[in-house]
């Protein structure tokens, strides 16, 4: 992604300032949204440049419909992923299989790996130990068979990451690219 | 006592739940990591009932209004986006410190991937 004008992204810079604003005040008290903007503007001043590339461009609305659509499915997977968590607690022989393995991921910026790297360990039986590029390094608390049991290298890696990051990066493309 | 009270209390014990799930989780789990992949569940499904349950449960009371749910979900989203990152943060330094896995861990392909970059040095 190239990197967008000055204007784009400061405008930008505003909006999800202003949108942030309108969260934490709770209020559509007109002195209040006056001063709020007031101080997005402010602030966008200083922080644009390193806040955003992407400018204007972020606000595409297949990418809006999409993060709309992804936080109750990443909610959901997330409850899921605890009763499962929760199970392996409360058993008494505690059936865990723990492993690191290896992923890779179709993503290509910054802020695409950084969004995968952080719903993965937020969803619990999953941890992201390192990310190297494309490669991503996962605590398992129960790694599957056809992952654990895979003859090559290539195989661990694709069952691995249809598991793992495969249902996140669905979204996720679409959202950062 | 109302709908949004009950939904809200019953948000809260839920989370609260989960929190002792957790607890319980660090003392059972073998080695640093397991108790790691435990501990990241009283983050999201506890922290996440407690906060947004106190959020709906104050506009089922007299002196709560819709701004509480609004601003208890802003909190809980920027402690959904920050406390990934203290959690790898933590775990990554526990790995490059040299505590070792568990020894029923099956897999380690990290340590394989790290032996083959200082190999090509």
């Amino acid at each position: 992604m190239g990197e967008a004008s000055r204007v784009s992204r400061y405008l930008y810079t505003v909006i999800v300032l202003f949108i942030i604003w309108l969260f934490l005040t709770a209020s559509i008290d007109p002195q209040e949204l006056g001063f709020g903007l007031l101080l997005s503007l402010i602030v966008a001043t200083f922080a644009y440049e390193i806040f955003t590339t992407g400018g204007l461009a972020n606000l595409h609305p297949k990418k809006i419909i999409y993060a709309a659509a992804y936080i109750p499915y990443f909610l959901w997977a997330m409850i899921m992923a605890n009763l499962d968590v929760a199970y392996r607690v409360l058993h008494p022989k505690r059936p865990i299989r723990p492993g690191i393995v290896h992923c890779k991921t179709v993503l290509n910026t910054d802020a695409g790996k950084l969004a995968l790297a952080n719903s993965i360990t937020l969803t619990p039986g999953t941890i992201t130990l390192d990310v190297d590029d494309e490669d991503y390094f996962i605590h398992w608390i129960w790694v599957p068979d056809e992952v654990l049991h895979a003859e090559t290298e290539d195989e661990h890696v694709k069952n691995a990451s249809s598991s793992i990051t495969m249902p996140f990066e669905k979204f996720l493309k679409v959202i950062f690219g | 006592m109302n709908a949004a009270a009950v939904i809200g209390e019953a948000l809260v014990l839920i989370g609260t739940f989960f929190y002792f799930l957790s607890a319980l989780g660090l003392i059972r789990m073998p080695d640093v990591y397991n108790r790691m992949q435990t501990s990241t569940k009283s983050a999201t499904l506890g922290s996440l009932g407690v906060v947004v349950g106190t959020g709906i449960w104050a506009i089922g009371t007299s002196y709560g209004s819709w701004s509480w749910l609004v601003k208890t979900v802003t909190i809980a989203t920027f402690l959904l986006l920050t406390n990934p990152i203290s959690a790898h943060a933590l775990i990554r330094a526990a790995y490059k410190k040299g505590i070792p896995l568990w020894h029923g861990s099956v897999v380690d392909k990290y340590r394989e991937h790290l032996k083959q970059e200082g190999g090509e040095e």
